[in-house]
């Protein structure tokens, strides 16, 4: 499988995975390259509860699903979208949540804006690094955009056929 | 057709104050460019090259009376009094104002209409046959089910920022009449060895610039599993498909590149974790919508009508329209009417605020309310009573709505081009209207018989070129405007895509070059042939001779040997399509 960022550069090299500093103590969020690459070092970082991993969406579920024996020992993945039209991010979300049951915090970050916020809603995230030089305050009322929508999704599987009894 | 419910009224008002605030914080400034384009786009708000053109979604082409009304009305307040009906069934206004677009939705929304996810990458309006429902070839009516799959696409979260634009189409006849194979996902409904409806699932066509023909992903999906199987097919493209580069971004590209077996591996490796979700599709559901689809209540009619007999034998020009433009209809007594976009000289699909209150009016009248719009840009009234075409016919015709050119050579195919769309390399509409001159005697037209040609401005191929008997592509040459010929192409259950014949050729040469090829076709067919044979040998042999023909209008010479590496590079495109694609 070909992976590429949008940008068409390099992912992370073995220099720059070596060269991660990885605090002792503290909430952390590690990623998922260097996860995978220190898996055996970080064994007692990632027994104490407060360490979640960082995903790209150019990286695949199956790598991190591989390297991990309970994916709900993490507190929390943070799933970080390089440019806001990446829609790679929806399915990625669904995923963790329909197929590998991952029930705790689904974070994502980066250029996220509020106009793609429902959809990451819907999609199973359940918070939200809005992009710096925006209002947190005035995106997150954009998750009210629609009150009844059509299809199942991660967060409501059942379409609305199946939520309410439409007449004809 | 299909009337909203409360939830279905509610999602398209909602809409409009979404699209309001996102439309207002980029009139503020609070939105980028980047930022607002692809929301501006997933409501068919386009920036064009003198204004912004609004594409409003007719979903699987069916209007009602009010509707087209209230398109009308809207055309005239909003627009310069006309639109512009596309090849994909919706309708395009060309002049409305960025900040006039929340106000037009909201009138939209007064008669359940949107212009929801017309453009962007996400999954478009879906598409079918324009006779659907009342064909008699149809083996199922299949807008139940497009309508279920346009609530299930719209606004659908995982989906909502594809690699590329998405097409789907539905089509449930014997003969297709939706160009399924030209489509990211083609769903062909037919009745199975139990006589249960079933899906053929056809992937990975498309036009634009890398032309391909879908392949069968599966002979036989149970009509319950359409939500599902779609969302594993599409789920795998959002994953996998390419995004660095646009123009290699159509699933297309991605099921060439894997192979068809391999991808058809991951979908279905994918749907076996979907199947069986909610989103599988119940009886009740299917019942629910199909009701919105049940048969107009027909009168019980003869087969024949002694005035429609008479004045076919009285009225040369009556019997020449019903030649073209009246179609069979699968009750007694009622026939459909096409109602031609196309007179000569005109844009091809374009239609004036006038005409569209005249054709609503019609179906109002004639028609139990309702019309379709053809991806041939035509308007149908679909349920005529044979006794009533001739008054019909009148109106039509006073109103430049009756020219019996449907199916023939005028009946142009043809996108906005470069009088209006920033994309274009080329002008097309007045090519057409160029050829429309060129052909303007309908005794000659139906000589020549049926001949499709369509055009695009640009490799998009909006126009659908590549599967147009004739299709011209305008290109762009040092700055200049050009247009590349090619024939063969063909849509339906055997589609083939074009050949490129020879050099292309100035704006001002493109009516002798389609009269050159028409002479050498009436000359060189033999009644069985038509030019859409998609054969080699015969291909060849009017190759040969249109180019030697074509030589003359343009004054340059062709010498044998460029003519046979024409030739072998068309072999080569024929042998890597049946290889490769």
């Amino acid at each position: 499988m070909v992976l590429f960022k949008l940008t068409g550069e390099q992912t992370v090299t073995p220099e720059q995975i070596a060269a991660t500093e990885i605090p002792a103590t503290g909430n952390i969020i590690l990623p998922l390259s260097v996860f995978i690459a220190k898996k055996d070092a970080l064994a007692s970082l990632m027994d104490t509860g407060s360490t979640g991993i960082w995903l790209d969406t150019h990286e695949t579920l199956e790598s991190l699903i591989s390297a991990i024996d309970d994916i709900n020992k993490l507190p929390i993945i943070a799933i970080h979208v390089e440019r806001f039209a990446d829609g790679r991010i929806f399915s990625l979300g669904t995923l963790l949540r329909t197929r590998y049951g991952y029930k705790n915090e689904l974070r994502a970050f980066g250029d996220v804006l509020k106009d793609q916020l429902f959809f990451l809603k819907r999609s199973g995230f359940t918070s939200f690094l809005i992009r710096a030089d925006r209002s947190a305050e005035d995106a997150i009322t954009s998750l009210h955009d629609f009150s009844q929508p059509y299809q199942g999704a991660a967060d409501e599987p059942r379409p609305v056929f199946q939520r309410y009894n439409r007449i004809a | 057709m299909y009337k909203y419910d409360e939830i279905d009224q509610r999602i398209i008002d909602e809409r409009v104050a979404q699209y309001r605030d996102q439309t207002r914080r980029f009139l503020a400034g609070e939105l980028t460019e980047d930022e607002f384009r692809p929301l501006r786009l997933q409501n068919g708000l386009y920036i064009q090259r003198y204004a912004p053109m609004l594409r409003i979604a007719v979903p699987y082409g069916m209007l009602s009376s009010k509707q087209l009304h209230k398109l009308g009305d809207i055309a005239s307040k909003y627009d310069k009094a006309y639109g512009h009906f596309s090849t994909r069934q919706n309708l395009q206004l060309n002049w409305p104002k960025l900040e006039d677009t929340p106000d037009i939705l909201a009138e939209l929304a007064t008669v359940e209409m949107h212009a929801i996810q017309t453009s962007g990458n996400c999954i478009r309006n879906i598409t079918t046959d324009q006779f659907a429902g009342i064909a008699p070839d149809e083996v199922i009516d299949p807008r139940a089910m497009a309508e279920v799959l346009r609530q299930w696409s719209t606004f659908h979260p995982e989906f909502a920022l594809l690699p590329r634009k998405f097409k789907i189409a539905v089509s449930g006849t014997m003969q297709d009449r939706a160009v399924v194979q030209a489509h990211d996902i083609g769903l062909e409904f037919y009745r199975d060895a139990q006589d249960k409806m079933a899906i053929k699932v056809w992937v990975g066509g498309g036009l634009g610039r890398t032309p391909i023909l879908g392949l069968v992903i599966r002979e036989h999906l149970e009509w319950q599993h359409a939500l599902t199987y779609c969302e594993a097919i599409v789920r795998v493209y959002n994953l996998h498909g390419r995004r660095d580069n646009m123009y290699k971004a159509r699933i297309k590209i991605l099921v060439k590149a894997l192979g068809i077996d391999e991808f058809r591996n991951q979908v279905e490796a994918e749907w076996a974790h979907l199947k069986d979700t909610p989103n599988t599709i119940t009886e009740a559901e299917l019942a629910r919508v199909s009701k919105h689809f049940e048969d107009m209540p027909y009168e019980n009619l003869p087969t024949n009508n002694a005035s429609f007999d008479a004045a076919i034998a009285s009225d040369k020009a009556f019997a020449a329209w019903v030649k073209r433009c009246v179609h069979p209809h699968k009750t007694a007594g009622y026939r459909a009417v096409t109602l031609s976009l196309k007179p000569h000289g005109k844009a091809p699909g374009d239609a004036s605020s006038e005409q569209m209150h005249v054709v609503a009016d019609l179906a109002e009248k004639y028609s139990f309310g309702e019309l379709r719009v053809s991806h041939e840009q035509n308007l149908i009234l679909a349920d005529v009573k044979l006794s009533d075409l001739f008054a019909l016919w009148e109106k039509a015709r006073a109103n430049g709505l009756a020219t019996p050119n449907v199916g023939l050579l005028t009946d142009i195919i043809c996108c906005p081009g470069g009088d209006f769309c920033s994309l274009a390399n080329a002008k097309s509409i007045p090519i057409a209207q160029a050829i429309q001159m060129q052909f303007d005697n309908l005794d000659y037209l139906h000589d020549i018989g049926d001949i499709e040609l369509n055009i695009s401005g640009c490799m998009n191929a909006c126009g659908h070129h590549h599967v147009g008997h004739i299709g011209i592509l305008g290109v762009d040459k040092d700055s200049a405007e050009f247009y590349q010929v090619s024939i063969g192409g063909k849509q339906g259950n055997d589609a083939s895509l074009g050949a490129v014949i020879g050099p292309s050729f100035a704006a001002e040469e493109m009516p002798g070059v389609i009269q050159k090829l028409i002479d050498v076709y009436i000359k060189e067919r033999t009644p069985e042939e038509q030019l859409s044979t998609p054969y080699v040998g015969w291909a060849w042999r009017l190759l040969k001779h249109t180019s030697m023909q074509i030589k003359s209008v343009q004054k340059r010479k062709l010498q044998h040997e460029q003519l046979n590496q024409t030739y072998q590079r068309y072999c080569f495109y024929r042998r890597k399509r049946v290889d490769t694609y």
